[in-house]
C-alpha cells in the first residue's frame, strides 16, 4: 500500500487530498470537499500531466529567444526531457506565433509551438 | 613617473586632483573600486554644514567653515546642484537652551555668519512638522544641502579634463620611499611620483602607518540612513540636526538637493573597513530618533536604507599635510563629517602645500567650469524638440521614476571618467535612484552600457568587481558571442 | 494641439481592451505605449493559465496579448509605440514624448488610465544586510530570462509568494537553477494553489511560511542569506535563524499601481489601494478620466482585467458622445467592512447603471466557512456563504439595476464578512 498525498488546484480550499494506492491502482480518495478534487486526485495519481513553457534560440532575427509551449500537456516526468529538446532546439526567425517548433517533442506525441511572433 | 600620485578618488581624492590640475604636473588618482565616489563619498547625509559643530582651533572647525564659503564657487564653476537651505539644531529639553547658546557662541568663534537661536513659535513658522517637545533651535543660514555624487564626479571630471590620469580598480598594496622618490605598487604594476597624497577614507590610516614611525587609528564608524519618496519632498525645508543628548547623538532629517528626506545616520564602530551592510536595528533606530524632531515623518514612503563608513581616527581631527617623517607624503586622514563641506578647503590646501614642495608652476590653459550632464527637465518643450531632433536618444526615456532619457545616460558613459557600471550611470543621472529603484530601467541601462562599453551582458557590473548582474545566456549556459 | 476622442495611457492587457471596447462604441481612440510592442507584462509572462474566463482555454501571456492586438489591428486603431506620456493635465491635456515627434501634447476628450502596476523594490521592505548584486523584483528576473536571454544566477532564494515569485521558481528550475526555498512573511500564500502545486511542490522547492529575510551577505556580488521565523506580528524570532548560500534573491513582495501620471492629472488615490477612486463607470474623480486594470487595483487574473477595461472603454465612449448625464441624480457610497478591504468601485449612481454592476473587492484575512454579506443601509440583502475568500484572490458580487430600483432612498452599501 502507498499513501500520496496532494493539494487540490482548482480552488483557494486547497484541500489535502489523500491517495491510497495498491499497486498502481487507487483503493482510497479522502479529503476532497467536491467532486472536481477527486478527478483531479484521480488523474495526478495515475497520469499526471503538465504544460510546459520556455524560450528557444533563434537566429536570423532582431530577437534571439522566441517563447513556446508544449500545445497540449505532457506527462509530468517529462517535463525535463522536454526542456532538454527545446533547449538543443534553434526555431530560424521569421517565426510565426502557433508555428510547430518541435514536432513529437521527446516521443510524446506534442508538438512544441511558437507563443509570439519573432521577426 | 609622474609628479604627483593620488590615492583613492572620493571627494577628498577628486578635490585635490581638481586643485592640483591648475598647475603644470603629472598626476595620477588611483582607485581599488571601478569608479570615482564608490567610499565614503557615496553613502553620507549630503550636507554643507554651517561650521558651528567643530571645537574651535580645529582643523574640523577651519576647513569647514572655508570650504562651506567656497561652496558656491566650486559650484557654479563646477555645475553641481547646491542649496543653502540653512539647518535648524533642535533641543527637546529647556535644560539645554543653554548649551543652544553656547554652540552659537562656538559658531561664531568659528567664523560662521548669521546663527540665531530660534524658539518654538518661531520655528513652527518655518517647520511646521517639528517635533512637539521641540523648545528652541539653533538656525544657521550658511547650511546647505548638496548631490556628494555629483561634487565628487564634478571635481574628477573637471581634473580629467585637465590632464589629470585616474586608474580605476586598482588596490594600492604598498608605499614606501626610496631615494626620495615615492613608490605606489598595485597589485599589476609599480607607479613612480615625486608626491603621494593619502586620500584613502577608511583606509588613509594603512597607508599613513606604511611611510610613518607616528601611527594613527582610523576606525569605521557606520552610519544606517533610510531615504524617502519624492511624493514625501516638503515634509522638512531645512537640515534638522539634534542636539546630542544623554541618549546619544541625534539623527538628522533634511530635504536632499534632488527633493527626497533623508533620515540618519546612526554611529555604530565596526571593525570591518567594507561593513556598509544596514541592520534591522540601525533602521529602527534612526526612525525612532527622527521623531524626536519631525513629528508624523512618512517613514513608509521609505525606498532605499543604506550604510556608509565615517572614517574616524583616534585623534578627533582631520589629519592633513606632511608627517615629520614622510617628507611629499600627504596626508588627508581621518577625513569624518565635515568632511563632505570641507573638501573644496582640504582639496585647495593640500594643493598648496604640494605646489610650494614640487615648486609648481601654473597652468595657463587651466579649464576652471565643467557643465553637468544635461537636464533636458529644465529645457522648454521647443528647446527639448529642438535637442531631439538632433539627438533622438533624447526622446526616449529609460528611467520612468526619475524620467530619465537614453541620451543623458549616453553622455554619462561617454563623457571623461565616465559611468562604466549601473551604480556608475545612476550615480550621473539618476536613473534607478527612484522608487522602483531600477527594476524597471535596470535591463535597459545594462543594454546601452553593453552597446557602448563594446562587451558581453554578462560583463555589465552594478558596481564593477564580481558585481555582475547576469551570468550567463538562457540555453546551455552558452556565452554570448 | 492635436485633438483625440479618447488617449489610452498604456498598451498592456487593460489598454488593449478599453480600445477595442471604446472603438467599437464609435469613438477615436489611441494607444500610448512605452515599450516597443504592445501587450505590455503578459509579453514577459510566457506561463500558461490566462484566459479562461475570457477565451475557455489556457493560453500563454503573449498568446493572450496576441488575441487582443489582433483586435486592435483589424480596427486600425491607432497607436504610438516606444512613446513615453509624461502628463497628464486636469483637463486632459496628455504630453507625450518619443524619439521621431519629440515632446508633443494632444487634447483629448477622455483619458483612460491603463498604466499597470511595478513591484515592490527591496528598499521598500527594509531588508538589513549589504547592497550587493544580484538581487532582483521578480518581474525584472522574469524579463531578463525570458525577454533577454540571460540567466541572473544559479542557486536561488526567493522571498515572497506572489504569482510571479512562484512562477520564476519554476522558470529558473527549468532553466537549469537551483531554487532553494521560498520564504513568505504572511502564514499564508498570496499566490494561487496551482502556482504552488505545480511551480512548487513538482520541484520540490518548500515554501516557508511566516519566514523572512533577516541579513544579506555578500559585498559585491550576493553570496547568502539568513531567513528567520517571525511571529505573529511579522518580527523575526531570535534562533530561528537559517543560513543558505545563493547567489540570487528574488523579491516577490507585492504589487504597487503605478499612479504617478494620476496624482499629475489631479485624481484622488485610495490609501488601501493605491489607485483611483472611480465611480460605476470607472471615472475618477477628475472629469473624462478613467482608470481600469492593475493601475486601478491589483488583480489576480487578466481575464479579470480585461474585463474592467471594456467597460471603462465603454463609458469613457459613452461620456464622449454625451450620452451619460453629468446630473448625477443621486450617488450611493459603497462601504467596505469587515474583513473587506476595499471595493472598486466606490460609489455608483444607479443612473448611470444599465442592468447589473459588477463591485469588486479583496479580503484580508484567509476567512473559511465565511459569509460575503451585502447591506443596502441597514437591511442585508444577500448573503452568500463560501468555503474560502483569501487575500491573494480577488472577490465580486453583482448588483442589479433592479434591486438598486426598489430602494430609491438607499445611501450606503456595504460588503462585509461575516461569520455567521
Amino acid at each position: 500500500m502507498e499513501i500520496r498525498e496532494l493539494t487540490c488546484i482548482n480552488c483557494p480550499m486547497g484541500c489535502l487530498l489523500t491517495v491510497t494506492m495498491d499497486g498502481g491502482e487507487i483503493k482510497e480518495i479522502s479529503g476532497y470537499t467536491c467532486p472536481r478534487g477527486r478527478t483531479y486526485a484521480e488523474k495526478e495519481v495515475t497520469n499526471p500531466t503538465r504544460i510546459v513553457t520556455s524560450t528557444m534560440k533563434v537566429t536570423g532575427g532582431k530577437k534571439d529567444r522566441v517563447s513556446c509551449k508544449t500545445e497540449h500537456d505532457i506527462p509530468k516526468d517529462k517535463i525535463f526531457e522536454v526542456m532538454e529538446a527545446i533547449n538543443a532546439a534553434e526555431a530560424v526567425a521569421p517565426v510565426v506565433i502557433g508555428e510547430v517548433l518541435i514536432a513529437n517533442v521527446a516521443d510524446t506525441g506534442v508538438d512544441v509551438v511558437a507563443t509570439a511572433h519573432a521577426v | 613617473m609622474y609628479d604627483i600620485i593620488i590615492i583613492g578618488a572620493g571627494v577628498i581624492g577628486c578635490a585635490a586632483a581638481r586643485e592640483l590640475s591648475k598647475y603644470n604636473a603629472k598626476i595620477l588618482v588611483i582607485e581599488k573600486c571601478e569608479d570615482v565616489c564608490a567610499g565614503t563619498s557615496k553613502a553620507n547625509s549630503g550636507i554643507v554644514h554651517s561650521g558651528y559643530d567643530a571645537h574651535s582651533g580645529t582643523r574640523k572647525a577651519r576647513f569647514n567653515v572655508e570650504g562651506n564659503r567656497m561652496m558656491d564657487k566650486v559650484c557654479e564653476e563646477l555645475d553641481v546642484p547646491f542649496q543653502r537651505i540653512g539647518s535648524l539644531t533642535v533641543c527637546t529639553d529647556e535644560s539645554q537652551v543653554s548649551a543652544l547658546f553656547a554652540l552659537k557662541e562656538r559658531g561664531e568663534r568659528n567664523g560662521v555668519e548669521g546663527l540665531r537661536v530660534l524658539n518654538r513659535d518661531e520655528l513652527l513658522k518655518t517647520e511646521p512638522h517639528i517635533g512637539d517637545g521641540v523648545v528652541a533651535a539653533l538656525w544657521a543660514p550658511t547650511a546647505g544641502v548638496i548631490c556628494p555624487f555629483k561634487l565628487t564626479i564634478a571635481f574628477a571630471e573637471n581634473a580629467a579634463v585637465n590632464g589629470v590620469e585616474f586608474l580605476f580598480d586598482a588596490e594600492v598594496k604598498s608605499v614606501f620611499p626610496e631615494n626620495g622618490i615615492w613608490h605606489v605598487k598595485t597589485a599589476e604594476q609599480e607607479y613612480t611620483a615625486a608626491a603621494v597624497v593619502n586620500a584613502a577614507g577608511v583606509y588613509a590610516d594603512v597607508f599613513h602607518n606604511m611611510v610613518s614611525a607616528h601611527k594613527i587609528n582610523i576606525t569605521p564608524r557606520r552610519g544606517d540612513y533610510i531615504l524617502l519618496d519624492r511624493a514625501a519632498g516638503g515634509y522638512v525645508r531645512h537640515t534638522i540636526f539634534q542636539m546630542p543628548t544623554k541618549l546619544g547623538k541625534g539623527v538628522l532629517v533634511t530635504p536632499t538637493v534632488h527633493g527626497n528626506t533623508i533620515v540618519g545616520p546612526t554611529a555604530v564602530d565596526v571593525e570591518d573597513r567594507e561593513a556598509t551592510a544596514t541592520t534591522a536595528e540601525g533602521i529602527d533606530s534612526v526612525t525612532q530618533k527622527s521623531a524626536l524632531s519631525v513629528k508624523g515623518l512618512p517613514v513608509r514612503q521609505v525606498i532605499t536604507s543604506f550604510a556608509g563608513l565615517r572614517a574616524h581616527e583616534d585623534g578627533g581631527d582631520f589629519i592633513l599635510g606632511e608627517p615629520d617623517d614622510a617628507p611629499g607624503f600627504f596626508d588627508c586622514a581621518g577625513i569624518e563629517s565635515p568632511g563632505l563641506t570641507s573638501a573644496p578647503a582640504v582639496g585647495a590646501y593640500i594643493a598648496g602645500k604640494i605646489k610650494e614642495k614640487l615648486q609648481l608652476s601654473e597652468k595657463e590653459d587651466f579649464i576652471p567650469t565643467r557643465k553637468d550632464i544635461l537636464d533636458p527637465k529644465k529645457l522648454t518643450i521647443e528647446e527639448r524638440n529642438e535637442l531631439i531632433k538632433k539627438e533622438p536618444a533624447y526622446g526616449t526615456i529609460v528611467c520612468r521614476c526619475e524620467s530619465v532619457t537614453e541620451g543623458e545616460i549616453l553622455d554619462a558613459i561617454r563623457r571623461p571618467v565616465g559611468a562604466r557600471s549601473l551604480d556608475g550611470v545612476k550615480r550621473r543621472t539618476r536613473a534607478g535612484m527612484g522608487r522602483c529603484q531600477a527594476g524597471f530601467c535596470s535591463p535597459k541601462v545594462m543594454e546601452i552600457l553593453r552597446r557602448e562599453l563594446g562587451k558581453d551582458l554578462t560583463e555589465i557590473t552594478k558596481c564593477g568587481g564580481d558585481s555582475r548582474i547576469v551570468i550567463e545566456r538562457t540555453k546551455d549556459g552558452e556565452k554570448d558571442a | 494641439m492635436r485633438k483625440i476622442d479618447i488617449v489610452i495611457i498604456g498598451g498592456g492587457p487593460a489598454g488593449l481592451a478599453a480600445a477595442v471596447a471604446a472603438y467599437d462604441s464609435g469613438v477615436d481612440v489611441l494607444i500610448l505605449e512605452r515599450d516597443e510592442q504592445l501587450g505590455g507584462i503578459l509579453n514577459q509572462c510566457i506561463h500558461n493559465g490566462f484566459g479562461l474566463h475570457t477565451f475557455k482555454e489556457e493560453l500563454t501571456g503573449p498568446e493572450y496579448a496576441y488575441r487582443y492586438i489582433r483586435q486592435v489591428s483589424h480596427r486600425q486603431i491607432d497607436i504610438r509605440l516606444n512613446t513615453m506620456v509624461m502628463d497628464i493635465s486636469p483637463d486632459r491635456v496628455v504630453t507625450a514624448m518619443n524619439r521621431e515627434e519629440g515632446m508633443f501634447q494632444i487634447q483629448a476628450k477622455a483619458v483612460i488610465l491603463a498604466m499597470g502596476c511595478r513591484e515592490r523594490p527591496r528598499g521598500a521592505l527594509n531588508i538589513p544586510g549589504y547592497r550587493p548584486a544580484g538581487i532582483f523584483s521578480a518581474g525584472t528576473a522574469q524579463r531578463l530570462v525570458n525577454i533577454e536571454g540571460y540567466m541572473p544566477g544559479k542557486e536561488v532564494v526567493i522571498l515572497g509568494s506572489g504569482d510571479i515569485g512562484l512562477i520564476m521558481a519554476r522558470r529558473m528550475t527549468l532553466e537549469g537553477a537551483k531554487v532553494k526555498l521560498v520564504a513568505e512573511l504572511m502564514p499564508y500564500s498570496g499566490g494561487l494553489k496551482r502556482n504552488i502545486v505545480q511551480c512548487l511542490d513538482d520541484f520540490d522547492i518548500p515554501l516557508r511560511l511566516s519566514h523572512t529575510v533577516v541579513d544579506i551577505e555578500g559585498k559585491e556580488h550576493i553570496t547568502a542569506v539568513t531567513i528567520a521565523e517571525v511571529g505573529a506580528d511579522r518580527k523575526p524570532i531570535r534562533g530561528t535563524e537559517e543560513r543558505y548560500t545563493c547567489d540570487t534573491l528574488l523579491l516577490s513582495c507585492g504589487l504597487i499601481p503605478e499612479n504617478e501620471l494620476s496624482t499629475a492629472a489631479g485624481v484622488t488615490l485610495s490609501p488601501i489601494t493605491g489607485g483611483p477612486v472611480v465611480n460605476e463607470s470607472l471615472e475618477t474623480d477628475i472629469e473624462g478620466v478613467f482608470a481600469c486594470g492593475n493601475v486601478l487595483h491589483v488583480h489576480d487574473l487578466v481575464d479579470y482585467v480585461s474585463e474592467e477595461a471594456a467597460k471603462a472603454g465603454q463609458t469613457a465612449a459613452w461620456y464622449v458622445r454625451g450620452e451619460f448625464s453629468r446630473d448625477r441624480g443621486r450617488e450611493i457610497a459603497l462601504k467596505a467592512e469587515d474583513g473587506v478591504r476595499y471595493t472598486v468601485p466606490a460609489t455608483l449612481d444607479p443612473n448611470r447603471i444599465e442592468d447589473k454592476l459588477t463591485v469588486r473587492f479583496r479580503v484580508g484575512d484567509v476567512y473559511k466557512d465565511a459569509y460575503v454579506s451585502v447591506y443596502f443601509d441597514d437591511a442585508r440583502i444577500t448573503h452568500k456563504k463560501k468555503r474560502v475568500i483569501a487575500p491573494g484572490e480577488m472577490e465580486q458580487i453583482i448588483l442589479t439595476r433592479k434591486q438598486l430600483d426598489e430602494y430609491p432612498d438607499l445611501r450606503t452599501i456595504t460588503i462585509k464578512v461575516e461569520r455567521e
